[in-house]
């Protein structure tokens, strides 16, 4: 098969197992995770195939592979959709692949199919765990399986066919359409135990929070349209003559020009996407959807989507910027808020007790420092550390479900009832759980930057050493977040593996099934070997025997302005992105390494108001509480339904139909009344009385008559008399 | 062409009717062959449009329209039985053939005089059809005012509690629009000599002199006629601020009503907007164009907030009505502004602008019904529509939960349904020439969201209501019926929007 045509079947088999197993298979477990994992396991066969493919082609950036179909007609031209692979495709498509794979076997373990169904389990409630009887007679209480199993399974296969459709897209409109149906399935999987009421407001916070950036972007969307008649990656951003257009033309705001304005509103999504500050808010209660989604929003998908495309329009963003000159607007904004998001999320993180929202701010930060990343300009290193943050954070999210699967298990022995996710209550846990540990450990380190040996450092140093030579606020910034990275990232590890167990759950920890722990092994196989394809030329020692594969292939996407613009070696950033990681795990293990109690971290105290802060997350949700959504609902309900709505719109219809009435009564009390019903009553009622009177002449006597008739006959005669007289 | 050929309209037009009159001869006591025989008629005219559509390209084009039939009505005053299609009113053709049938399915609980709300419901049928149908002012006319009378009675008669109200208010204000709609259409027929439409789109914007004796200028009666229409077309629409009658109508109605009434009745005004008004005052329309698009904001906006404030479902869905319709006369402001411009590019936001309008028409007609009917499947089984008693149902109603989710979704213009891409359309063509409407819109589309979330987590999500536990039962086979092709059109016009869109674009093209 043609490698173009198999491209465009990449997304399909999800996107069918989607479809099967909602109107068909849902009450068959099996059968449903059968048909999902089979049909990621082709999409991820085609997925390397197509990459196979691409390490033989030399120039795949100049001439990507693609082929398009008309969609819909505009006049007498059709807009055209089609899929497109070229470099960034290539890898994004390989991390994808890897990480949706290892998230669905993994799934399997999590969601404990095989086990029984508990009695207590209801469809969007978490599983209970169920009785069973042993040989002996003896009672315990185990795991039970997912009520909502195959419903599990057929919305994550419809989050792979989203995350498939965004990345081959070759146009921007297919790009969103992928992009707001994740949206829809984060909805869906973060709440997917619907009936807890913080799953429900963390699914409803996610959607609302990233559809503030996604409106955004399409105001982006249709002004790209609009001046460039297209929203074909090809027809803009590798068409220099448009770029150049664009980013000379104004546009009416400000003065910018359409590049820059058309940049910050893509950007916008991605603030939201990629959960940068401010939107960030809904990214740390996105734990609420069952572990392995949120490996999947946080690592292999959804997040990653926002800074692809911002990796996609680099061109367009980075439109008219020279390397050493001053950034671009988009590309400050964009320097800005991901250096200030890196650390200000690393910050919180320090003082999370939750395994998985340590993680959560984790991605906030790592995502910033990509951000930042672009922002300055380093394309390679940000598209670098993209991989190897899927990657190790895809790896550390499986872990810390196979840990806090682990305590449940220990929950049930015991049957005490504490918080599984609370790291204070575990440590030890490396003798309970030993695949686990290691797992997390390579995860750990790598996101932390160990030197050398995790993929994290060849990326985060790369990162750094770009923002030292372009702007030295971002250098510091990004230095300390890394410094901090480093320390929560210590924190984490020295809590739950390390030291005794602080409960008695986490005495009893049981180590996760294979087919939890294998995928787990898998991506820590990645999250070391994929930073060695990144090696720099210029590294002291180890530069240049092994190949910079990947700054060359994805470079070659910037043709000759991409290639690396420090080819020769600064010891500075080299220095502080080792110090701050040792320095940072080192700091992490030697604090947290007296922890023994279970109500209170060690740096509550000494830290004071200043940990109260960072523990509330700087107090963001309840200011935003407090300035945007009541003012909102006020807004609808008081201003919009009960004032405009129902006093002045309604009011006046009312006014207007009483005056109806009321001057329809005044015609009726003052004219019909008096004057006509009057009237007509005064005629009749004075015929009746000359009737009664008259009738005094009528009694029916014939003499009377004859009189009557004489008298009349004279009166009449002397009438005629006079009248003849004058 | 054969004599089908020939009357094929007429036989699309008064199938109901037909079925209308015979059941007024069947006995009523019959519920069973009422409802069998009401839906029947109804299917004639939905198969009928859907054979009209497999030979909708072989057909010839006289004027612009295809199926076209011409007879001597009024010979006086010039005015015709002219029916003809086009790729304009076909999709709303389509809507009303499909949605009527569904709408008959739906009205299941409806148990007293049962026989009157079929006649009533048939007559609505023919009454909106004519309105597509129609290429002749008076006759326009004549059915814009028989579709309003059904309307009145089954909310009056089937409606909720405070049914009288909302129909008087219905009627009242659509009235209070037909007022001036119809001297604006006598002052168009009697000038430019006839009330056939093809000719009067030649002749009326042509005219440079008037033979009124009012002594005012023909701009000056031209103002006035647009604006006449517009308020015509506005209410039925509803344009922010004439849209208060909509909350009451479709809260009261009865389900089927309410599907139809958001689901056909509504288009009448958008549709309106686009065959009258651009053509007629094309000059008029560019001008005030900015206004309506203001206008249309404001519904956008508003309608979003006013849902978002609803605590009775069923109201919410009313509001979202407002929100989504906005967009329609939005597209017609955009297209109004680049009417016949000589840059191509202009004439291609036009283009998009428009199509995307009657895009979006036939889309809402679709999640509008569907939210309507399910809103009414919860009601029918627990009699109450405040969002604040239900929670968590999604446990005990799987089918329904997830397919009201998807309706909800196709009324949120998700991307991959139909919403999105007329949305994205009329979006695409307004940005350019009215870049701040089209922006603050987004506040719009942002609360769209809001609100449709607001209802799916009070119904669905959440701890489970115990009140519910046992009592509510999941959809019927017949319910499924009524809502599957709704969701099948709205994913189908997702992916591949060039079924039907193909067909408008035609039309738009031709047009400019």
């Amino acid at each position: 098969m043609p490698v173009d045509i198999l491209i465009g079947f990449l997304p399909l088999p999800p996107l069918l197992a989607f479809f099967v197993i909602m109107l068909f298979t849902y009450r068959r477990n099996g059968l449903s995770h059968g048909l999902a994992i089979g049909s990621v396991t082709l999409s991820w066969l085609g997925s390397l195939v197509v990459f196979w493919h691409a390490l033989q082609v030399r120039d795949l950036a100049e001439h990507p592979w693609g082929a398009q179909l008309n969609w819909i007609p505009t006049g007498n031209t059709w807009f055209q959709i089609g899929v497109h692979v070229d470099p960034l495709t290539v890898v994004t498509l390989f991390f994808v692949a890897w990480t949706i794979l290892m998230i669905f076997i993994y799934s399997v373990g999590y969601h404990n199919y095989g086990q029984p169904r508990g009695t207590l389990d209801r469809p969007g409630l978490p599983p209970q765990g169920a009785e069973v009887q042993d040989a002996h007679g003896h009672r315990h209480r185990v795991p039970s399986v997912e009520p909502m199993y195959a419903r599990f399974f057929a919305l994550v296969s419809l989050f792979a066919f989203a995350m498939y459709l965004l990345v081959i897209s070759d146009n921007l409109l297919t790009l969103y359409i992928g992009w707001e149906v994740m949206g829809l399935c984060s909805y869906l999987l973060i709440g997917f135990w619907y009936a807890r009421e913080s799953a429900r407001n963390a699914a409803v916070k996610a959607f609302l929070t990233t559809r503030v950036g996604d409106v955004f972007m399409l105001l982006g969307l249709a002004a790209l349209y609009t001046l460039t008649g297209s929203l074909n990656y090809r027809a803009i951003l590798s068409n220099p003559q448009v770029l150049e257009i664009l980013a000379t033309t104004a546009s009416p705001i400000a003065g910018i020009s359409w590049a820059a304005l058309i940049g910050l509103l893509l950007f916008a999504g991605t603030i939201g996407k990629s959960a940068q500050f401010p939107l960030h808010v809904w990214l740390p209660d996105a734990m609420e959807g069952p572990t392995p989604v949120s490996a999947m929003i946080h690592a292999a998908t959804m997040v990653s989507a926002g800074v692809y495309l911002m990796i996609r329009f680099f061109p367009l963003l980075a439109a008219g910027w020279v390397p050493g000159q001053p950034l671009t607007l988009p590309m400050a904004a964009m320097a800005a808020i991901g250096a200030f998001t890196a650390l200000f999320a690393a910050t919180i993180g320090l003082a999370q007790r939750d395994i998985k929202r340590v993680l959560a701010y984790s991605t906030i930060s790592q995502l910033g420092y990509v951000i930042a990343a672009l922002g300055i300009g380093a394309y390679v290193a940000a598209t670098f550390h993209l991989v190897t943050h899927a990657f190790f954070k895809a790896l550390l999210f499986l872990a810390s479900g196979s840990v806090i699967h682990g305590m449940e298990h220990g929950v049930y022995h015991t049957g005490d009832h504490l918080d599984a996710q609370d790291m204070l209550n575990m440590g030890g846990l490396r003798h309970r759980m030993p695949w686990t540990f290691w797992a997390f450990l390579v995860g750990g380190l790598s996101l932390a930057g160990f030197p050398l040996f995790t993929a994290g450092f060849w990326s985060k140093d790369e990162i750094l050493a770009s923002a030292f030579e372009s702007n030295l606020l971002v250098f510091i910034t990004l230095g300390v977040a890394a410094l901090l990275t480093a320390f929560y990232t210590m924190r984490q590890i020295t809590l739950v593996f390390l030291g005794q167990p602080r409960s008695a759950a986490a005495a009893q920890a049981h180590e996760s099934r294979p087919v939890m722990v294998v995928p787990l092994l898998v991506l820590a196989f990645f999250a070391v070997t994929v930073g060695w394809v990144g090696v720099p030329q210029y590294f002291p020692g180890l530069g240049g025997r092994l190949p910079n594969w990947f700054g060359a292939f994805v470079g070659s996407m910037l043709g000759h302005a991409g290639e690396t613009s420090h080819a020769i070696f600064t010891p500075t950033p080299l220095v502080v992105s080792v110090l701050a990681s040792l320095g940072g795990l080192f700091l992490g293990w030697w604090v947290y390494r007296i922890q023994r109690e279970r109500v209170q971290d060690v740096l509550a105290r000494p830290l004071g108001g200043l940990y109260r802060l960072l523990e509330r997350k700087y107090y963001v949700d309840e200011i935003y509480q407090a300035v945007l959504i009541r003012p909102a609902l006020w807004l609808a309900d008081v201003f919009t339904y009960r004032w405009l709505d129902q006093r002045m719109i309604d009011g006046v219809l009312h006014g207007v139909a009483r005056l109806g009435i009321a001057i329809g009564h005044l015609f009726r009390e003052v004219i019909d009344r008096p004057l006509i019903n009057g009237a007509g009553d005064a005629l009749a009622e004075g015929t009746h009385e000359v009737g009664t009177r008259l009738r005094a002449l009528q009694p029916g006597r014939l003499q009377i008559y004859l009189l009557l008739a004489l008298v009349a006959v004279i009166l009449m005669g002397l009438a005629f008399f006079y009248i003849g007289m004058i | 062409m054969t004599w089908l050929e020939s009357h094929w309209l007429t036989l699309i037009l008064f199938a109901p009717t037909a079925g209308a009159l015979i059941l007024l001869i069947l006995p009523v006591r019959n519920e069973k062959g009422i409802r069998v025989l009401a839906l029947g008629f109804s299917l004639i005219s939905l198969v009928l449009t859907l054979l009209l559509w497999a030979r909708f390209e072989s057909v010839p084009v006289t004027g612009g329209f295809r199926f076209v039939e011409r007879a001597e009505w009024f010979s006086a005053i010039h005015a015709f039985y002219h029916l003809g299609i086009d790729g304009l009113s076909f999709p709303l053709v389509l809507l009303t053939t499909l949605l009527t049938p569904l709408a008959l399915l739906a009205s299941e609980s409806i148990k007293t005089n049962l026989k009157a709300y079929m006649v009533l419901f048939l007559l609505l049928e023919t009454g909106m059809l004519g309105v597509f149908l129609a290429l002749d002012l008076l006759l326009f006319f004549v059915f814009w005012e028989v579709g309003l009378v059904p309307m009145y009675f089954l909310i009056s008669q089937w409606g909720g509690a405070n049914r009288h109200y909302a129909a008087l208010k219905f009627i009242l204000y659509t009235m209070g629009g037909s007022l001036g709609l119809l001297l604006a259409i006598q002052v168009i027929g009697l000038s430019g000599g006839t009330f056939d439409l093809v000719e009067l789109f030649q002749r009326w914007p042509a005219l440079t002199y008037l033979n009124l004796p009012l002594g005012l200028s023909i701009e000056t009666i031209r103002a006035i006629a647009f604006w006449a229409f517009v308020i015509a077309f506005a209410i039925k629409v509803p344009v922010w601020p004439f849209h208060t009658w909509l909350p009451d109508a479709h809260t009261e109605a009865p389900t089927a009503g309410s599907m139809i009434l958001a689901g056909v009745l509504l288009k009448l005004g958008g549709y309106g907007f686009i065959r009258l008004i651009l053509p007629l005052f094309p000059n008029e329309a560019q001008r005030f164009a900015p206004a309506l698009a203001v206008l249309a904001v404001a519904a956008i906006i508003l309608g979003a907030l006013g849902a978002l404030a609803q605590q009775d479902f069923k109201r919410l869905v009313a509001y979202s009505s407002i929100n989504h319709m906005g967009f329609v006369v939005l597209g017609v402001a955009a297209a109004a502004l680049a009417w016949r411009a000589a840059d191509p590019r202009a004439q291609l936001d036009a283009n998009l602008a428009l199509n995307g309008a009657v895009l979006q028409m036939f889309n809402h007609g679709l999640s509008a019904a569907g939210m309507f009917f399910l809103v009414g499947v919860i009601y029918d089984r627990a009699h109450t529509r405040d969002l604040r008693d239900f929670g968590g149902l999604y446990a005990l109603l799987p089918v329904y939960g997830t397919i009201l989710i998807f309706t909800a979704m196709a009324s949120l213009g998700l991307p991959g349904l139909g919403g999105f891409v007329s949305e994205f359309l009329v979006v695409r063509g307004a940005w350019p020439q009215l870049t701040l409407a089209t922006a603050l819109s987004m506040i719009g589309l942002f609360f769209t969201g809001a609100y449709l979330l607001k209802a799916l987590r009070s119904v669905l999500h959440g701890p489970l209501n115990p009140r519910w536990q046992g009592v509510l039962k999941d959809m019927s086979g017949l319910e499924l019926i009524v809502i599957l092709p709704l969701i099948g059109l709205s994913l189908l016009t997702g992916l591949w929007p060039a079924w039907l869109l193909g067909m408008i674009n035609q039309a738009v093209v031709t047009l400019f």
